[in-house]
């Protein structure tokens, strides 16, 4: 009951792929956080496959680390979003374009 | 060759004096200037009297090397000094002469504004002529060369507010340098096939080759370019264009540079490099011819002439002719006695042209003088000995150098000695039309001396604040002018007597014994001595028939001149306008030069590359900033949108590189 | 076999959560399909052995990041996408770059790389285990992130707090 490796990573690779269209695509701020959250996602699957291919443990603590970190990271951004929210009473990126030249 | 330490003290003490001058001139006292300027000249006359002193043919020449200057490879050239027989002669004329005309000079500038300035740049101008003789090499002698050329154009602009003055000193110093381009083009020449450009090797190198006749080669080539150079520094044709409008400059400018002095060196020069010349023939013709028809051509012009200090600038022209045809027969040694013969003559000449003009208040339009031997006794004497010298009535000095030269080159060619017995002719007619023009009959000023307060403002500084002095009366000059009229007046009578029995030209042998000189003047001496006696007579007797011609047209009969030249019509125009040679030149050179450097150099290559370059290159840099500034959006999602480009970038390269 | 069925159940599961999250407009939409790629990621994760980590993805992630999401676009009101002019940039390069990048990874994972089969719960990640490496080799990393997790906490409530709140002190009562 062995499948090849590459399919987990394929699916790593598909979820990351859809993270990034994701960011690129989307309008709303809180959405392009949540694809932000996709790709660190499809990133564990890759580190948990290889972990499993070279049995090393550490792979998988390395999965919650990036967990601990990804939840940390989400916590502030959204604070920061709905600081950003109270001044500017937007959430669509396009609109939060101070830095324009 | 003996080593002389006194040697580089000659040049120096004039540059000392000038520096002195010219740094704390403004501040200080007319009696203290004067004190400086004639110290320093002064002594270098005194030291060139005990160099002349202690001057010996047989340890002659002397040298001294003063400090290396380039060393590159096997090319050296140092700041070397170097005196022999020629060397000295010079000398002795420039200083002499010099010192004599800065003595004049205290009079005549005096009451200049720019006194202090005048007598630095009088210095400056010893400095450098010193330095151009007393070289031991060319290069050296190019740093006398080119300084002379610019104390020219400093003293020539002296009065630099007048436009003319101006203008005249610019043209003399840019004809000025076209020869100078022919005499640096010869020095790269000489560096190439000598390797060295001191004289001592170059002529022993020169006299290890054999003589060039087929007219083509190294030495024609050599000799050729050097006699463009001394055609721009001696004004000879085409280059003389620059001497006559050169009268703008103070009158004893002209006597010190433009008669005496910086005008010769052109001569010294071709004199000093006789080897050269011994060996290339066919340049030897062209400076003979050059120099025979200048002397005909100018002295054509000066009968025309009506300002006093233009005849003689003519007269200046014709007879540096004279000196460049001795040299280019081979008679180098008579040259540079008619040199020295010349700067006593001529210098006095200026000198008391001077007289006259600071007498009669600033006029110097012969037609509006006349009758000045009752008020200027003194200068009517000596400018009539110098005008006797001149014309080469014996037994005065020119006499016996001008003689020497016509019977040398009857001994080349019978042309030579035609042209120039004609130009005798002629010399001796204009130089006594000046005579009786300036000093015989009535004074002429008397009915323009209402006008004469006008002309003298619009004369501006030629007139120097005679306010206290009767405008009405034309009144003899000082006597610190006057000293040295007379000093040049003895000089003129007796310095022919230094040639007397050829003794100048056997002092003179050692020079030139590698031109070959010596075997042709010994030639001469076998040669028939009635054949010279015949030609001096002739000679006098054509300087005698000028002087009646002179006389009959202008004192007896005064207005016959005017008839005729009525008569002669667009002939005579000509000449009065110097065959129109300046505005064929203008046409020729001038105007295309100045229409291509504007529109080509300026508004091509300046404006149109220059420029443009670097305007165009700022525009390009703020055009690619303008671009790249469309980055900076401000936009989260074009961020992420490059990102994401960059990142299938590396991931594209990382495949590319795996997969290689 | 059986594991591949089960793989693809939940990869299935995984890939439409992912492109429902694009599709949809409305952010709670989106929020709630990320749930769903959480939890069928922890099903993946247990078919490859690792318990404790699917533990922990359900438990944190799903259990506390994506409720906190939530939370946010409730409290924010956050409604339906509305179109704005985007950034061209974003769209002509950034999508096919992606999608370059994508595939050339799948290329070279699927043809050039020296991937073995796995069975199913390959490696058993025991919590023990997993502990005792977490805090012999990687203890300074723990500890660490427990501070960072300490940091976000506090940056988190200064950041959203409203600012006279935070000029004024804490309140002076009880």
């Amino acid at each position: 009951m062995e499948i090849p490796l590459s399919c987990y990573l394929v699916l790593s690779g598909i979820l990351f792929v859809c993270g990034v269209l994701g960011f690129l695509i989307k309008r709303n701020i809180i959405t392009i956080f949540m694809s932000i959250e996709l790709m660190l996602n499809g990133v564990n699957l890759s580190f948990v496959a290889f972990a499993a291919q070279w049995h090393a443990l550490s792979g998988q603590v390395f999965v919650f680390f990036v967990m601990v970190v990804a939840a940390a990271e989400a916590a502030v951004g959204l604070a920061i979003i709905i600081a950003v929210y109270r001044t500017r009473e937007t959430l669509n990126v396009d609109r939060v374009n101070l830095l324009k030249l | 060759m003996t080593p002389n330490p006194y040697l580089w003290l000659v040049p120096i003490l004039p540059l000392a004096g000038a520096a002195i001058n010219g740094f704390f001139g403004r501040r200080s006292s007319k009696k203290a200037i004067t004190a400086v300027a004639l110290v320093f000249c002064g002594l270098a006359f005194f030291l060139a009297l005990v160099i002349a002193a202690g001057f010996s043919s047989s340890s002659a020449p002397y040298y001294f090397n003063l400090a290396h200057w380039i060393r590159a490879g096997s090319f050296s050239v140092d700041f070397e000094f170097y005196l022999d027989q020629l060397s000295l002669v010079m000398l002795l004329v420039v200083t002499g002469v010099g010192f004599l005309i800065h003595i004049y000079s205290v009079g005549y500038m005096w009451d200049d504004d720019g006194y202090y300035r005048f007598m630095a740049y009088m210095n400056l101008f010893m400095f450098f002529m010193l330095t151009l003789v007393l070289a031991k090499n060319y290069l050296v002698m190019f740093i006398g060369w080119e300084g002379v050329g610019l104390a020219s154009y400093l003293l020539i602009g002296f009065w630099f507010t007048k436009d003319s003055a101006a203008a005249a000193g610019k043209k003399a110093f840019i004809v000025n340098r076209i020869g100078d381009f022919g005499f640096l083009i010869a020095l790269f020449l000489m560096i190439k096939h000598f390797g060295s450009l001191d004289f001592t090797h170059v002529f022993t190198a020169v006299q290890s080759l054999p003589t060039e006749t087929a007219g083509v080669g190294i030495l024609t080539a050599i000799g050729l370019l050097l006699m463009v150079g001394a055609a721009g520094k001696s004004a000879q044709i085409p280059l003389y264009v620059w001497l006559p409008d050169a009268m703008e400059g103070p009158t004893p400018v002209s006597a010190l540079i433009h008669a005496a002095t910086m005008v010769t060196a052109g001569v010294y020069m071709v004199a000093r490099s006789s080897a050269i010349f011994d060996r290339a023939p066919t340049a030897m013709m062209v400076v003979a011819i050059i120099g025979t028809l200048t002397a005909l051509f100018a002295a054509t012009i000066g009968i025309a002439q009506t300002d006093i200090k233009k005849v003689l600038a003519y007269s200046t022209v014709s007879q540096l002719g004279y000196m460049f045809m001795a040299c280019g027969v081979g008679a180098f040694s008579a040259g540079i006695f008619h040199l020295m013969t010349h700067a006593f003559f001529k210098g006095l000449l200026f000198l008391a042209a001077g007289s006259v003009i600071h007498g009669i208040g600033g006029e110097q339009d012969m037609r509006k003088m006349g009758g000045l031997r009752v008020y200027m006794p003194w200068t009517f004497m000596t400018m009539g000995i110098a005008t006797l010298a001149i014309t080469g009535i014996p037994p005065f000095a020119g006499f016996w150098s001008k003689d020497e030269i016509l019977w040398r080159a009857f001994g080349a060619s019978w042309v030579y000695w035609l042209i120039g017995v004609v130009t005798a002719f002629i010399t001796s007619f204009y130089m006594f039309r000046l005579m009786y023009m300036t000093f015989g009959g009535e004074y002429r000023g008397a009915v323009a001396q209402k006008a004469m307060v006008h002309k003298a403002d619009a004369h501006g500084h030629d007139d120097h604040g005679h306010d206290d002095h009767g405008h009405g009366e034309p009144h003899e000059s000082p006597w610190v002018m006057l000293g040295p009229l007379v000093i040049l007046a003895v000089l003129s009578v007796v310095g022919g007597f230094v040639g007397y029995g050829n003794r100048f030209e056997h002092f003179l042998a050692p020079v030139f014994q590698g031109a070959g000189a010596v075997a042709r003047e010994g030639a001469r001496e076998a040669g028939d001595s009635t054949i010279e006696y015949l030609l001096m007579a002739v000679s006098v007797s054509v300087a005698g028939l000028g002087w009646l011609l002179a006389y009959l047209l202008y004192s007896r009969l005064p207005q016959l001149p005017a008839r005729i030249a009525a008569s002669l019509g667009g002939l005579y125009r000509a000449v009065a306008n110097k065959y129109y040679i300046d505005e064929l030149y203008a046409v020729l050179f001038v105007k295309p030069l100045i229409e291509g450097s504007t529109t080509i150099l300026w508004h091509d290559v300046d404006q149109g590359v220059i420029d443009a370059s670097v305007n165009e290159s700022a525009h390009a840099a703020r055009e690619v900033s303008d671009s790249l500034r469309h980055m900076q959006s401000g936009n989260l999602r074009s961020y992420a949108g490059w990102v994401a480009a960059g990142g299938a970038v590396a991931i594209a390269y990382m495949v590319w590189m795996g997969v290689r | 076999m059986f594991h591949l069925i089960l793989f693809l159940f939940f990869g299935a599961i995984c890939v439409a959560g992912a492109v429902n999250l694009l599709v949809q407009s409305h952010p709670i939409n989106s929020a709630l399909s990320l749930i769903a790629v959480m939890a069928s990621l922890a099903a993946e994760y247990l078919l490859l052995g690792a318990e404790f980590v699917a533990a922990v993805q359900v438990i944190v992630y799903a259990g506390a990041v994506m409720v906190l999401f939530v939370i946010t676009i409730m409290l924010l009101n956050a409604g339906a996408e509305e179109r704005t002019k985007g950034s061209r940039v974003a769209i002509l390069i950034g999508v096919p770059g992606v999608t370059i990048g994508g595939v050339l990874v799948a290329w070279t994972l699927l043809y050039r790389s020296n991937t073995r089969a796995v069975p199913i719960g390959a490696l058993k990640g025991d919590p023990s285990d997993i502990a005792r490496l977490l805090f012999h080799q990687f203890l300074l990393p723990f500890e660490v992130t427990s501070v960072l997790i300490l940091i976000a906490i506090m940056g988190a409530v200064v950041l959203a707090s409203r600012p006279e709140a935070v000029a004024r002190g804490p309140r002076k009562d009880g």
